[in-house]
């Protein structure tokens, strides 16, 4: 009951902070900009003639990642800037003081925020994630393989991510965790590219660096995940072997064990961060 | 009627509780906190009985609000236990009753005054209408801002706000730490007078304020803390000890000496007379003392009570100038 009434609040502050509005805005101007933009792809004269529709739909496989990345990533900045301030920012400024000297239990603050954040990350990638894939439906007939897991991959990469901005909140300043967390999952997706090289180049070293990446935080792992739920299977084919490592494709799908291990990981950080919340002197 | 007074009807007592005066609403013993290297509470244990009005009174960085904050929950001590309204204070339960006023009062900005105050009475589980609400919000003063937002208020207005959360769950306990920091004049009069109602509705309250008249004037007991510890408590008639009258005498012979000493000690300085009345005075030593000195012929010209301010015994007993009680 509790955590249902810090959960509305965490979501009506994101409503009247307009920061609803301002994701709205800018959601709008990049579907269509890229409505804009892929239905330019069809009969597309290239150097090397008119484009033939695998092409296209390979071309179309890769934009759609790209603009997927788009929206995980305003995903991500945005419940990790949300986040960041909800615990040490509302402990700084003292509105803490008055929620956790009523009769509740700060897990049960903890776990409203998290489900609220919830709520609006994964809410809004799968909104905006959809809407995509219709615009690119509209503009070039693609329909990606599985669109549901690659929706989901999206909105657990998004939960990953709130839960370590939640962890680091409640130990270093807001800014600190919005601005560690979204280095975080930058660094993570670049160290999962360089493995991807290191894979492609067939040194095991390299590619050692996007495995452990994928573990110690699992964003990176889910978004592949998602790439391949999204992308044209027969892209990859089509690219051959020379273009392995693209960082917008993804060679193969999650395994049920990284899914566990996923969830498995927001558990932990889940109760680390109740740890750490409930022996914070406020 | 209660199942106590049934029993007792019935001459037959079924609730072995009954009869038990109720836990006091605060109790503390052996509190203690330390950061970093720095002792900011050591030792601190007092009670607040129900419906009784105790001031918290101390220097900057005595510890008053850490000590409030563990009493609270929302400061984990390094020692020492609570009790709020019968529970420890590791049972969120033991805070269902309890309204506070945080020395840093800051409320969502995106809220309204009303809203502020619908989530406070849901986070307390308290059954509060909307009329009760209102009239929360109207005792404070805010009854025409309920639908404004609180990011637009001004301090004063936010402190009022956080009076009414206080006040709105209907609580049994009230804790206010610095009430009247941002308030005006007439801001520090109202809330005086929400503190003497809520004695007299039965709430226990613990005030934390540098106002010590306002303290003097609404408190029944006083705990003063000097750096972390507790320097002195009690009733402000312990607290204040002893009483004086001077009087201003003409025509004061042997007799009326005499009579002045029975009342208590004396001391002379000219035509003025200083007698010190015991703390059990039962307000009629000056009276018949005043009755008697005319009946001994002696012109009495002024009476003056002489009373220690709780400034002045705050002031004495944070310079280490007498022995606390």
């Amino acid at each position: 009951m509790i955590a249902l009434t810090v959960a509305g609040l965490t979501l009506r502050e994101a409503f009247r902070r307009r920061v609803v509005w301002a994701l709205l805005v800018l959601t709008v101007v990049l579907l269509a900009l890229s409505g804009w933009g892929f239905s330019k792809l069809i009969g597309l004269d290239t150097d090397l003639g008119t484009m033939t529709s695998g092409e296209a739909r390979l071309i179309a496989s890769v934009l759609l990642n790209l603009i997927m990345f788009g929206f995980s990533l305003i995903a991500a900045i945005g419940t990790a800037f949300l986040a960041g301030p909800t615990l040490s920012g509302e402990v700084e400024s003292g509105q803490a003081l008055a929620i956790l000297a009523r009769p509740v239990r700060r897990s049960s603050v903890l776990l409203g925020k998290w489900l609220g954040l919830l709520t609006f990350g994964c809410g809004y990638v799968v909104v905006a994630g959809l809407a995509q894939l219709l615009v690119v439906r509209w503009a070039v007939g693609y329909w990606p393989p599985d669109p549901v897991a690659g929706l989901l991959l999206l909105a657990a990469e998004t939960v990953v991510l709130l839960t370590l901005a939640l962890l680091l909140s409640s130990v270093v300043s807001p800014l600190a965790s919005g601005i560690i967390s979204v280095g975080l999952f930058g660094a993570t997706w670049v160290a999962g590219v360089v493995g991807g090289i290191g894979a492609a180049l067939g040194n095991e070293g390299v590619e050692r660096v996007g495995s452990v990446s994928r573990v110690v935080l699992p964003t990176d792992g889910l978004w592949r995940g998602a790439m391949n739920a999204f992308q044209d299977p027969f892209a990859l084919a089509q690219m051959g072997q020379g273009e392995a490592g693209f960082p917008f494709l993804s060679d193969a799908p999650l395994t049920a064990a990284y899914l566990v291990w996923a969830a498995v990981w927001i558990a932990v950080v889940w109760g680390l961060t109740a740890l750490s919340f409930q022996r914070r002197d406020v | 009627m209660g199942s106590a007074d049934a029993a007792t009807v019935r001459g037959v007592t079924s609730d072995p509780l009954a009869g038990i005066p109720p836990s006091p609403a605060v109790w503390c013993s052996g509190l203690r906190k330390r950061y970093g290297r720095r002792t900011a509470v050591d030792d601190v244990s007092f009670t607040v009985g129900r419906g009784e009005v105790v001031g918290l009174l101390g220097p900057n960085g005595a510890g008053k609000t850490s000590v409030i904050k563990m009493l609270l929950g929302l400061v984990r001590p390094d020692a020492g236990e609570v009790l709020l309204l019968g529970r420890p204070s590791t049972d969120p339960r033991s805070r269902s009753a309890v309204g506070y006023l945080p020395e840093l009062f800051r409320y969502q900005p995106w809220l309204t005054a009303a809203e502020v105050l619908d989530l406070h009475v849901k986070l307390a589980g308290a059954d509060v209408d909307a009329s009760e609400r209102r009239e929360c919000l109207a005792l404070v003063g805010l009854a025409e801002r309920a639908g404004d937002r609180v990011g637009g208020f001004s301090k004063g207005m936010q402190q009022r706000l956080g009076l009414a959360v206080a006040l709105v769950a209907r609580p049994e306990l009230v804790v206010l730490d610095e009430p009247t920091s941002a308030l005006d004049p007439l801001g520090r009069v109202d809330v005086r007078d929400i503190v003497l109602s809520l004695k007299s509705r039965g709430v226990a309250v613990l005030l934390n304020s540098h106002l010590i008249g306002e303290v003097e004037r609404v408190c029944d007991r006083v705990v003063i803390l000097d750096r972390g510890r507790v320097a002195a408590s009690g009733t402000l008639a312990e607290l204040l000890g002893q009483r004086e009258v001077r009087l201003r005498l003409a025509g004061a012979d042997g007799p009326a000496e005499e009579r002045m000493r029975a009342a208590g000690a004396l001391t002379r300085s000219g035509d003025w007379f200083t007698v010190q009345l015991t703390s059990d005075d039962d307000g009629v030593t000056v009276p018949d003392l005043v009755r008697d000195l005319v009946g001994l012929g002696v012109r009495v010209h002024a009476v003056e009570p002489v009373r220690i301010s709780l400034e002045e015994r705050l002031l004495a007993v944070l310079r280490h100038e007498e022995v606390a009680p």
